[in-house]
């Protein structure tokens, strides 16, 4: 089920009473697909002309789980984020996937847009989502045995010792 | 011979004929039954026998993840592993590094290439090294206190992250934002963007072997600095662009400044010219080096000149206006082959389009506030809180609590002189951001480099690389 929602922040209302200054062509589109259809979602707005894949992060809702979704939308506690930029139609789209903790796995989108390589493994890297079907799903800003994935809200600041290996650490 | 299909990769017993999944992608492939003979392969190796499989019997996943992905192939596609020729050995070519500490690498890059004689096939650039976790970080600081933060992930163009950043905070909080502010940033972002791309024709020329170019790009950039110390009091790292305006109003005599600056910097682009540009030498290293095509371009994601070096004319200053760029007049530079000197002539032009809108924006320049007139986001003037209780209280708690900003989430891009550089902000309410990503286009536009250096020579692999120009600092952030 793919829900669209108007964007949250265009009926906030201005501080003062004052329109706000939006630019132009860039009003934010929501899209909210299963995590079944989120491939085939990708791929038919793809196909519609969103030629290209802007930005691809995931956001860990552990500590914030009342966030506003529209109906119809379990919240789960990851969130895949996907901007997609369409240069003919001047045109964004963001498209929110919902993926549980318990199974943090998504289809990868680098078959649609090869441009989310290195995408997908940063959030691999620093969330822990399991892009399925990318063709090297490492980590790529962290060394290769660190533990852990550092922008998990349950990973705290400080708790891992900085890497010396053989230095006391505090754990 | 059972034909037992299990999945679970602790039931895979040997000897047996059983399906094993691949532990990544977890799809399954068939190990041949008589392993027993073939198995003989023991190999003496430091760490004890070692048993291999031989090489035909890799799976095909793994197959392709070498040599499609690891090394990426410059079509950005998935290897069919049916093509990949698995008797050829690899004999014929090499796998070296360069880099992280090489100097023509722009900071600390990695970059794996493999080489048949000098041709590079298969490139994969390494990053991290600078990773710092400055998207973590910006979870522990306030909206105030979080553009120190990300001015510090470019450090070329610092005022685009701060700008980005509040931006993105501005649309969150709904404010409208005075005139003035909005021009102003406009200023100092077209003055950073000529000062980053003055700093890349520095770099580039140094790494064509021209360090007559380094010392004048410097110099150059040196004169914008110094604005930039006038006015911010830090020649970099500024944190002047702040949520809810600018720090402080433009310094007494900016005009004349911003005027000399641009007298200066204009018939010097002509020198460059004459320097560069019509210079056989340099022609023969960058035409038809790092060829790009718009397809690849867009596949990969490809923001910024090496965008729009393909042909393609996507600038968001024009496509998808923000701030003031809509009352400016501007070109847009567009280039024909995709290759290293259309990258150099968008860049060298753009620096006269920045001049251009920088002129404009000395004639427009509107009388007004430099920062939004909130109480609740902008801490009172220093004259206020010595008289005003309520004053006093506000800019205590702007610095201490920071302000809050309401519950949602919101992607804002600009274009940096780098190409889209976008930030996705989520806020729970509270006064520090839930979540801050930064789209970062140095660290996108790094997938277009082994599409590039494919079947070029190891000696342009330098240029290419600094023709992406990327900053490792953002790259890794």
């Amino acid at each position: 089920m793919t829900i669209t929602a108007d964007d949250g922040t265009s009926d906030a209302p201005a501080s003062g009473g004052s329109t706000v200054r939006r630019p132009r062509g860039d009003a934010q589109e929501l899209l909210f697909p299963a995590r079944e259809q989120y491939l085939e979602v990708v791929g038919n707005l793809h196909d519609e002309g969103f030629e290209t894949c802007a930005d691809l992060c995931a956001v860990d809702y552990l500590t914030h789980p009342g966030r506003r979704l529209p109906e119809g939308v379990v919240p789960q506690r990851f969130e895949v984020v996907v901007n997609l930029l369409s240069l003919s139609q001047v045109r964004r789209v963001r498209i929110r996937v919902q993926v549980p903790a318990d199974d943090p796995v998504l289809a990868t989108l680098f078959d649609v847009y090869p441009g989310t390589e290195a995408m997908e493994r940063e959030a691999y890297d620093l969330v822990g989502v399991v892009f399925e079907g990318h063709p090297d799903m490492t980590r790529i800003l962290l060394p290769e045995d660190w533990e852990g994935h550092p922008l998990r809200k349950d990973y705290g600041v400080g708790r891992v010792p900085v890497q010396f290996k053989g230095a006391p650490g505090p754990r | 011979m059972s034909d037992a299909t299990t999945t679970d990769p602790g039931d895979a017993v040997p000897h047996t004929d059983t399906v094993l999944p691949d532990p990544v992608s977890g799809v399954s492939y068939e190990e041949p039954s008589d392993t027993g003979t073939e198995r003989g392969l023991l190999i003496e190796t430091s760490e004890g026998a070692q048993e291999l499989f031989p090489r035909d019997r890799t799976a095909p996943d793994e197959l392709r993840r070498e040599a499609g992905a690891v090394l990426r192939l410059p079509e950005g596609v998935v290897v069919n592993a049916d093509d990949i020729d698995v008797e050829q050995t690899d004999d014929e070519t090499m796998i070296i590094n360069m880099g992280p500490q090489h100097p023509s690498t722009h900071g600390v890059l990695r970059l794996m290439m493999e080489l048949d004689g000098e041709t590079v096939l298969r490139t994969k650039p390494i990053i991290g090294y600078l990773h710092t976790g400055m998207e973590k970080t910006a979870e522990e600081l306030t909206y105030v206190q979080g553009s120190t933060n990300v001015t510090r992930m470019d450090y070329l163009s610092p005022l685009h992250n701060e700008l980005v950043l509040s931006l993105a905070v501005e649309a969150l909080l709904g404010i409208e934002m005075p005139a003035r502010s909005d021009w102003i940033r406009m200023l100092l972002v077209e003055l950073n963007r000529m000062s980053s791309h003055l700093m890349w024709m520095a770099t580039n020329g140094m790494d064509h072997a021209s360090t007559s170019m380094m010392i004048y790009g410097f110099r150059e950039r040196e004169m914008i600095l110094a604005f930039f110390e006038k006015t911010t009091g830090l020649r970099m790292n500024h944190n002047f662009i702040r949520p809810g305006g600018t720090a402080a109003d433009l310094p007494d005599g900016w005009e004349d400044d911003v005027s000399i600056i641009c007298d200066t910097v204009l018939p010097r682009l002509d020198e460059y010219d004459e320097l560069l540009t019509g210079q056989p030498v340099f022609r023969q290293r960058s035409e038809g080096i790092g060829n790009l095509s718009a397809e690849e371009a867009l596949a990969l994601s490809l923001t910024g000149p090496l965008l729009r070096s393909t042909g393609v004319a996507w600038d968001l200053r024009r496509t998808m206006p923000y701030l003031r760029y809509d009352e400016v007049e501007f070109d847009v530079i567009v280039g024909t082959f995709g290759d290293n000197f259309d990258r150099y002539s968008i860049r060298l032009n753009e620096i006269r389009e920045s001049i251009r809108i920088v002129r404009q924006v000395i004639e427009k320049m509107p009388a007004g506030d430099y920062r939004v007139q909130d109480k609740k986001v902008t801490p009172p003037p220093r004259g206020r809180i010595d008289e005003s209780m309520e004053a006093l209280i506000h800019h205590f708690k702007v610095f201490t609590e920071g302000f809050k900003v309401p519950e949602g989430e919101v992607y804002v891009a600009i274009e940096s002189p780098r190409g889209e550089l976008g930030c996705y902000l989520v806020s729970d309410g509270g006064p520090k951001p839930y979540r801050m990503h930064i789209r970062g286009p140095s660290f996108v536009n790094l997938q277009g480099m082994p599409v590039m250096m494919r079947g070029g020579l190891l000696a342009d692999a330098v240029v290419v690389c600094s023709s992406i120009d990327p900053v490792m600092g953002e790259v890794d952030r």
